[in-house]
């Protein structure tokens, strides 16, 4: 079963990954399945069911506010691909 | 056709705690760059975010100074987009189910548009007209936690990126549509601010970026309930430009809409040095955050007990605590207005207040002197420290801690009962006003009580007629020139020879008694 439209160029833009035109045909059509196994959980009748936040019956999970170690900073830009004055450089951002 | 223009305002506050939002890493302003930043804010893969409980605490705790609902089930939810300033590629955020919601804030406000919600009552009629300026009330949509971005530096030819301010613990309050001005807003987010740092939710320092807004303004005709095209300022770092931005905006867009134009829902940039808003984006390159639960997080469900804790740190309403010393003090406005911002200095005036005779007189004092002497003497301090001292004094205030060098009220030499004594050796005439100035700048150097430095200084106001009247008379006979002035019909000398009185007396006769006795003895 294959799902309604979706735009593949659209959804590979938002992902940041860039598609060869077989690759899109190819994603696409595979990503069109799982969207129409998506399609037949929506038959179900879940109007009397509350929303999951989480798969794990867990609440609370928290830390006190504690100052703990950071990285040595050598060791915090140690993969960076490009770094000056102790900060991690990228293209020019501009918008 | 007239124009309104309908804001909506999202506050973003970067919560007062010792470690950031999701890791141990210091949450700190002004540290060396990518020096408080570990796996977690760093966006490395495989870590796991823990929530910082004095956030989800300090964030309840907004929600009830801000008369919020506080709903028995939360959760985190990712926000989706690419920017360098966001490791994870997604922030974390609360979307459909905030911490708080519904909300108001109240707050002196006598512009137009305002729907007065309430009236100074039990305010005394003399005091009433100060009282008069309208209360406005702004609903909160919600105050919702999640995490502040890194900080981007911009160059010639690349950017660079400090993630120490990633993960800092960020509110962000989102306001209905219910601002109606520039001057509105204005005052909107600094009754919010005043709230939240006394309410020691955030030192909201605007210098080290701790309050950023977003605006949202659309124009409409008045009358019409329907709302024009929203526009959005982005990141504002200050009160002044959200109230100049809106200033520029909203002329700008009734302008286009009465030349024929339309306006387009879109994104605007606020230049402070040119004062124009500038487009960046509109509703067609909009972004989509595909918000979904945080799997790494566990919902949030606050009890009772929990709630009962935080609510014990809900403090008195600014607004609030201004009415209330107006109504129980019989303050004018403008002191109690003091007393509302200067948190300290209301609590020591409080502390005394309730034995005051006369508490109008007491605050004159604290306002007028106290407050003069403890600002005078932190400046003579701070001036003469020594280098070492002054960088310690820096570092300390970067951290938000209070200074070491300052001089508070809790550290003064005299106790506040003097304070009190001295105000009724004034009221009951035992020293006059000049003398009282002296008094204090004794008691406020050495902590001697008021009677003993009355004593010893010999200021005790001389009311005892028969001395004045020989200062009178001797004043009289060495200034023939201005007592001929005076008799003939220059009122304006007795002041003079009043003050000759005064220095004879070295300041200690009762000015009232000198002006009538030199009066009585130049007219006959």
């Amino acid at each position: 079963m294959v799902a309604s439209e979706f735009d593949i160029k659209y959804v590979a833009h938002l992902a940041r990954i860039a598609l060869t035109p077989e690759e899109e045909q190819k994603l696409g059509t595979q990503l069109g399945h799982i969207l129409g196994h998506i399609e037949k959980l929506k038959e179900l009748d879940v109007s009397g069911v509350e929303p999951t936040a989480h798969a794990v019956p867990l609440m609370n999970v928290t830390r006190p506010d504690e100052v703990r170690p950071s990285l040595p900073h050598n060791e915090a830009m140690r993969n960076a691909p490009a770094q000056a004055n102790g900060l991690f450089t990228v293209p020019r951002i501009v918008e | 056709m007239e124009y309104e223009a309908v804001i909506g305002l999202e506050t973003h506050v970067q919560l007062k705690t010792k470690s950031k939002m999701w890791c141990g890493c210091a949450n700190a302003f002004g540290a060396e760059p990518n020096t408080n930043v570990c796996p977690v804010c760093l966006g490395l893969p495989g870590v796991l975010p823990v929530p910082n409980e004095e956030a989800l605490r300090l964030t309840v705790l907004t929600g009830y100074l801000l008369n919020c609902e506080i709903p028995r089930f939360a959760k985190f939810d990712r926000k989706s987009y690419f920017y360098p300033d966001m490791p994870k590629n997604y922030q974390i955020t609360q979307y459909d189910k905030p911490s708080t919601a519904n909300g108001y804030v109240e707050f002196e406000f006598s512009g137009t548009g305002v729907s007065p919600v309430q009236s100074g009552a039990g305010i005394p009629s003399e005091n009433r007209r100060d009282a008069h300026s309208t209360i406005a009330r702004v609903r909160i949509t919600r105050a919702h936690l999640e995490e502040d971005v890194g900080k981007s530096f911009h160059f010639d030819r690349n950017s660079g990126v400090d993630f120490n301010r990633a993960g800092v613990p960020l509110m962000e309050i989102v306001s209905e549509p219910d601002i109606t001005s520039a001057d509105m807003a204005y005052e909107y987010l600094n009754a919010l601010k005043e709230i939240l740092v006394q309410g020691g939710v955030s030192d909201c320092d605007m210098e080290k970026g701790m309050v950023r807004c977003d605006v949202n303004v659309s124009v409409r005709p008045v009358g019409t309930k329907e709302l024009g095209a929203k526009i959005e300022i982005k990141n504002m770092n200050s009160f002044s430009g959200v109230r100049r931005a809106l200033e520029y905006e909203i002329p700008r867009q009734i302008e286009v809409l009465k030349s024929g134009g339309t306006l387009v829902q879109s994104t605007r940039r606020w230049d402070e040095v040119t004062g124009i808003t500038e487009e960046m984006r509109t509703k067609e390159h909009a972004h989509d955050y595909r918000y979904f639960p945080d799997p790494d997080l566990m919902p949030l469900a606050p009890g009772e007990e929990w709630l009962a804790e935080v609510k014990l740190r809900v403090v008195e309403l600014p607004l609030a605590r201004k009415q209330r010393f107006m109504r129980d003090y019989q303050l004018p406005a403008s002191d109690a207005e003091t007393f509302k911002s200067d948190l300290p200095l209301g609590n020591y005036f409080e502390g005394i207040a309730q034995q005051a005779k006369n508490p109008k007189a007491v605050a004159n004092w604290v306002i007028n002197n106290l407050r003069a002497k403890v600002a005078e003497a932190n400046e003579r301090r701070t001036g003469v420290a020594p280098v070492s001292l002054q960088e310690d004094h820096a570092e300390k205030s970067d951290t938000g801690a209070t200074p070491v060098l300052h001089v508070t009220l809790t550290d003064l030499k005299f106790k506040p009962a003097a304070l009190l004594e001295l105000v009724s050796l004034v009221e009951n005439k035992t020293i006059n006003s000049s003398a009282a100035q002296q008094v204090f700048s004794e008691m406020f150097d050495t902590g001697k009580s008021p009677a003993a430095i009355v004593q010893e200084k010999g200021l005790a106001q001389v009311s005892d007629t028969g001395a004045i009247e020989r200062f009178c008379d001797e004043v009289i006979a060495a200034h023939p020139g201005p007592a001929n002035d005076f008799k003939s019909g220059k009122t304006a000398a007795l002041n003079f020879l009043k003050g000759q009185v005064m220095k004879l007396s070295k300041g200690k006769a009762n000015p009232a008694l000198v002006g009538e006795i030199l009066e009585r003895k130049l007219r006959n």
